[in-house]
């Protein structure tokens, strides 16, 4: 069984050599073979969670070593893989999910004459996200890390003929720069500190190690993990990468790449479990980024934007979970594999319509389509649901969950304050959502002709691209009940991240009626705001909130004061002192000995008795040391 | 003769020395102050003969005779040959053309001099064995040395007859020119001469038109001035063609002169006589 | 007398020899302002054979005539082409090596 481990990575990584390598013979077959190849994955995953089920909850680690990396004294690094219940949850997500949205692009991309490099690229990001979460050892998760990153630079920037997507990938990439860096940081302290890699001997020899350094660590992850997953502050790439193809906004942002920062704190939990202050830290990102991203949802027209806030606050909601420690780590994963099915089903879905829209992304330009695209419809209203935690759908049991352990944060205000963010989030989420929903598919038809005149004739998608749309409804509708009835999940999970159970400073059944309350009044807040007033197609000003929220509430003038401002301020005065102060003393120096020589040049007039004097000079004061040491 | 007291010459020696050591420093000043190359050569000469003799006292008979042999016989013969080359009438101009040259000279040679006075009568040389020993070991001095240079000194003599072979090469290499075209003819020189329209007809003697015949004076024009024509190239380019036309012309003066008396004395005494004659 | 007297003369002749090749312009003068410090050599090397009792002093000297010998037939060379190319022995006027 080990050895299948190593067949998960290798089957996408022989597709994409395959058809990134094979050229233009592929054209013809190369989708049919990254899907197959993807599918192969997760059959391969599927057995080998068949056979994880067959053991006892305590046997179900598998670990296979496939060759030593790197052997050197004091520095073992070994392509290792560890497959337990985390990875194999991951494994089966990233499989299904991607698996489907293979088959999706199938359609999609259907007219794109690049559609082979399309699918060579999911097919690298699929092997890079398998051995993110598959690898044994830090070292080589930093390996899948930055594959991940490259796959997904390389997926936005897939229609690099548009300088908006090919300027969304260099600043998707940036800024996971500097998420990466923070990683190799903690790699290199966990070396430092721990002397090894590898996820067994650093994460049971926390305890000897001190708390600062503990911290440290914890604080360079949280940094990964803000890159990966778009996380405050390094969130400002997330809303710009939806100029990538829509599949790939369904898969890389919103299923399963973003959600790798989520992966690295709950597998790291031992760390952040010893270290109070950076599991904080964590926490009050994860608050943070979840008002933040709901409320930039809010107020965007673009519906992949809007769901791409919604992507970050809903991740947000699984970073403050995997903040709570042993109480929350299963609650997040859950979160984020119902999640997975939902946002990639919502993400789908607006794929379908912009399919049917002659591409059109604005929500002011759609309106009436339920009728033209009724199973998008019904896939997207059934993702809908689950996202805003309607009762009994998926994102209900998760962020109920979530909602809970943020109570139970303490006894203190702290509780309550994490809490209410929390439950606030889940009242905006709906409120977003519903607006999103109002906008596309109900209301009058405001269609407009595209760029070229031609209006838009809204049709239903094909076969390949409804059917993982169905596919995922179900998982969005009946996976949260699967996992949560029974504590399924949580047990399931338990042997790999510890669990307690929440203790909230108010009622469970409370907090529950609360969220449904909050949730409702959400969405009547949206329905009374755009479902009973006709929808401008063209955006009105908006208040103060909506236009900052608009503009991603100022998260590029931030960077764009604080960074390239600085930067440019800071490069301006290091010129200015290379110029002056570098420049001028190696200048001055070289002027120095210039003057200096030509001063000294007239000795060499030319002129050999000149010279001449200068040995008989030399040989005199050679006598003279000579007489003089003797003398001494 | 005590081999370990302080050690004194003779009083013949230390005559000589006085004497010999005056001239040999006048030599030697006399090489440096002289205007003429020629002179310097000579007071070198003497300066040698006067040192081979020192050689000589200080029981160095062979380099003594080394000294006559090779150094004022062959080197300073070799000096005055291309001193001749040179132009051996060529006098040199003491005045010093380059700025502060003769003061750091005579302060680095004064500097010099004081050090090596003081390094000399600083050192502990008290003790002078003589050769006497040396020089009998093996039957005399130029066995003595024989037996050195054959057996301690071996590849240093033959290292330094390599040396005197390169040198010799070196100085016909230096010396000799290639000549890198045939040798015009007769005939050639006369075309070219007359394509280049120059002075056709042989040039004019020197001398001729003046009243010495020596090859250093150039002719005289019918004006009185010299006539460069009439000198060899290689004495005007040393500068050594001795301009008499105002001497002649001086010396016609005073032949005019001379006459002019002669003639006026024979005339007053003609007058006389005929006066005589008349009373 | 003390036949020190001798390294005296030496050191004097020396000196001579060598402010000559700094004051003379004449190439063949100052060659033999060379010829005459050599000499001064020489005849301080055949005091300290004197000295020591032994040959070795004269054996230098007797090395150094000889390369002198060598270094005048060049020297000598030297000064005849370059009076040849310039027409002149002045040391001064070969003085192309300069900025």
């Amino acid at each position: 069984m080990e050895n299948l481990i190593a067949l998960l990575v290798a089957a996408p990584l022989l597709g994409a050599v395959v058809l990134l390598l094979g050229g233009r013979r592929l054209d013809g077959t190369g989708h049919l073979l990254g899907t197959v190849l993807a599918a192969a994955s997760f059959v391969v995953g599927a057995v080998l969670f068949a056979d994880m089920l067959g053991k006892g909850a305590e046997e179900r680690t598998l670990t296979s070593t496939l060759y030593s990396w790197i052997p050197v004294e004091g520095f073992q690094a070994d392509v290792a893989f560890r497959l337990d219940q985390l990875s194999m949850t991951f494994v089966l997500l990233i499989t299904g999910v991607g698996t489907l949205i293979h088959l999706y692009s199938i359609g999609y991309m259907e007219h794109d004459e690049r559609r082979r490099r399309f699918f060579g690229y999911l097919n690298l990001f699929l092997a890079a996200m398998l051995l993110l979460v598959l690898a044994d050892n830090y070292l080589l998760l930093y390996v899948g890390w930055e594959g991940v990153g490259l796959a997904s630079y390389l997926l936005i920037g897939f229609w690099q003929h548009k300088p908006s997507a090919a300027t969304a990938a260099k600043k998707a990439f940036l800024v996971n720069r500097v998420g990466d860096v923070g990683l190799s940081i903690a790699i290199m302290l966990m070396f430092t500190t721990f002397g090894t890699f590898a996820f067994g001997p650093v994460l049971s020899s926390v305890d000897g190690a001190s708390e600062g350094t503990l911290t440290a660590i914890g604080l360079m992850l949280l940094l990964a993990a803000c890159g990966k997953s778009a996380q405050v502050p390094l969130q400002s790439w997330l809303g710009d990468a939806m100029e990538g193809p829509t599949p790939v906004s369904a898969l890389i942002h919103a299923a399963t790449m973003v959600t790798a920062g989520v992966y690295l704190i709950v597998r790291s939990g031992a760390i952040f479990n010893a270290a109070p202050d950076a599991q904080l830290a964590v926490v009050i990102v994860g608050a943070v980024t979840l008002l933040f991203g709901a409320i930039v949802g809010c107020a965007k027209d673009d519906i992949k934007k809007a769901l791409a806030g919604s992507t970050m606050s809903q991740i947000g909601y699984m970073v403050l979970a995997a903040g709570l420690g042993p109480i929350g780590y299963a609650f997040a994963i859950m979160h984020l594999v119902t999640h997975g099915f939902f946002k990639a089903g919502l993400f789908l879905g607006a794929g379908s319509v912009m399919h049917g829209m002659n591409d059109e992304v604005d929500m002011r330009r759609y309106g009436g389509l339920r009728r033209y695209m009724p199973v998008t419809f019904v896939t997207f209203g059934l993702g809908y649901l689950a996202i805003i935690g309607f009762p009994g759908l998926s994102g209900f049991w998760s962020k109920d969950k979530i909602i809970e352990a943020a109570f139970a944060y303490d006894d203190g205000v702290r509780g309550w304050i994490f809490g209410g963010v929390a439950l606030l989030g889940a009242g905006i989420t709906a409120f977003y959502m519903t607006r999103v929903m109002i906008m596309t598919f109900f209301g009058e038809k405001r269609w407009q002709p595209d760029a070229e005149g031609n209006p838009p004739h809204p049709h239903e998608s094909p076969k390949s691209m409804t059917i993982p749309m169905i596919v995922l409804a179900f998982g969005s509708v009946f996976a949260g009940g699967f996992f949560a009835v029974g504590d399924r999940f949580v047990n399931w999970l338990a042997p790999v991240t510890e669990f307690e159970h929440p203790h909230p400073v108010i009622s469970v059944p409370a907090i529950t009626t609360a969220t449904v309350v909050v949730l409702l009044a959400g969405a009547a807040v949206a329905w009374a705001m755009y479902g009973r007033r006709p929808v401008p197609v063209e955006a009105p000003r908006g208040s103060l909130l909506t236009r900052a929220a608009r503009r991603d509430l100022y998260q590029d003038d931030v960077n764009h004061v604080v960074l390239v401002r600085g930067g440019e301020h800071l490069t301006r005065s290091l010129v200015y002192v290379d110029h002056t102060l570098v420049d001028g003393v190696v200048n001055g120096t070289a002027a120095g000995f210039g003057g200096l020589s030509g001063r000294l040049r007239r000795l060499q007039n030319g002129y050999a008795r000149s010279y001449a004097v200068s040995m008989f000079g030399g040989a005199a004061i050679l006598v003279a040391a000579t007489l003089l040491m003797r003398a001494v | 003769m005590s081999t370990l007291a302080a050690y004194a010459t003779s009083t013949g020696e230390a005559v000589q020395f006085w004497i010999l050591g005056t001239v040999a420093v006048v030599g030697a000043l006399c090489t440096v102050l002289m205007r003429r190359a020629v002179h310097s050569a000579l007071c070198l000469a003497a300066t040698m003969i006067v040192l081979a003799v020192f050689y000589l006292a200080n029981g160095a008979y062979f380099l003594g005779v080394v000294q006559i042999v090779v150094y004022t016989g062959a080197i300073m013969m070799l000096f005055l040959f291309v001193v001749m080359l040179v132009g051996v009438t060529a006098a040199d101009s003491l005045k010093e053309t380059i700025k502060g040259q003769r003061w750091l000279a005579a302060l680095c040679g004064l500097g010099f001099g004081v050090l090596l006075v003081a390094g000399i009568g600083n050192a502990a040389l008290r003790n002078f064995n003589g050769l006497g020993a040396a020089n009998t070991a093996r039957g005399g001095n130029v066995e003595g040395l024989a037996a050195l240079i054959f057996t301690r000194y071996v590849f240093a003599f033959e290292i330094t007859g390599v040396l005197l072979i390169t040198a010799a090469v070196g100085a016909m290499v230096l010396t000799h020119r290639e000549r890198t075209e045939r040798a015009r003819t007769q005939r050639e020189l006369a075309e070219q001469r007359v394509r280049e329209g120059k002075h056709l007809p042989p040039l004019p003697a020197p001398g001729v038109y003046a009243r010495h015949n020596a090859v250093d004076i150039a002719g005289l024009l019918p004006d009185g001035t010299p006539s460069e024509l009439t000198v060899s190239r290689t004495l005007r380019e040393r500068g050594q063609v001795r301009d008499v036309s105002r001497e002649a012309m001086e010396d016609l003066k005073a032949l005019e002169q001379r006459s002019e008396e002669r003639l006026g004395r024979d005339r007053a005494e003609h007058d006389r006589d005929g006066q005589e004659a008349t009373r | 007398m003390n036949p020190v007297n001798y390294l005296y003369l030496a050191a004097l002749l020396f000196t001579i020899g060598a402010t000559g090749v700094l004051i003379r312009r004449n190439a063949i003068v100052v060659f033999m302002c060379i010829e005459l410090m050599l000499n001064a050599c020489n005849l301080a090397l055949v005091a300290f054979s004197r000295m020591h009792g032994n040959l070795d002093g004269q054996i230098i000297a007797f090395f150094t005539m000889v390369v002198a010998a060598a270094e005048v037939v060049v020297g000598l060379a030297i000064i005849v082409s370059l009076f040849r190319s310039r027409h002149s022995a002045s040391v001064d006027d070969a003085s192309l090596m300069k900025l």
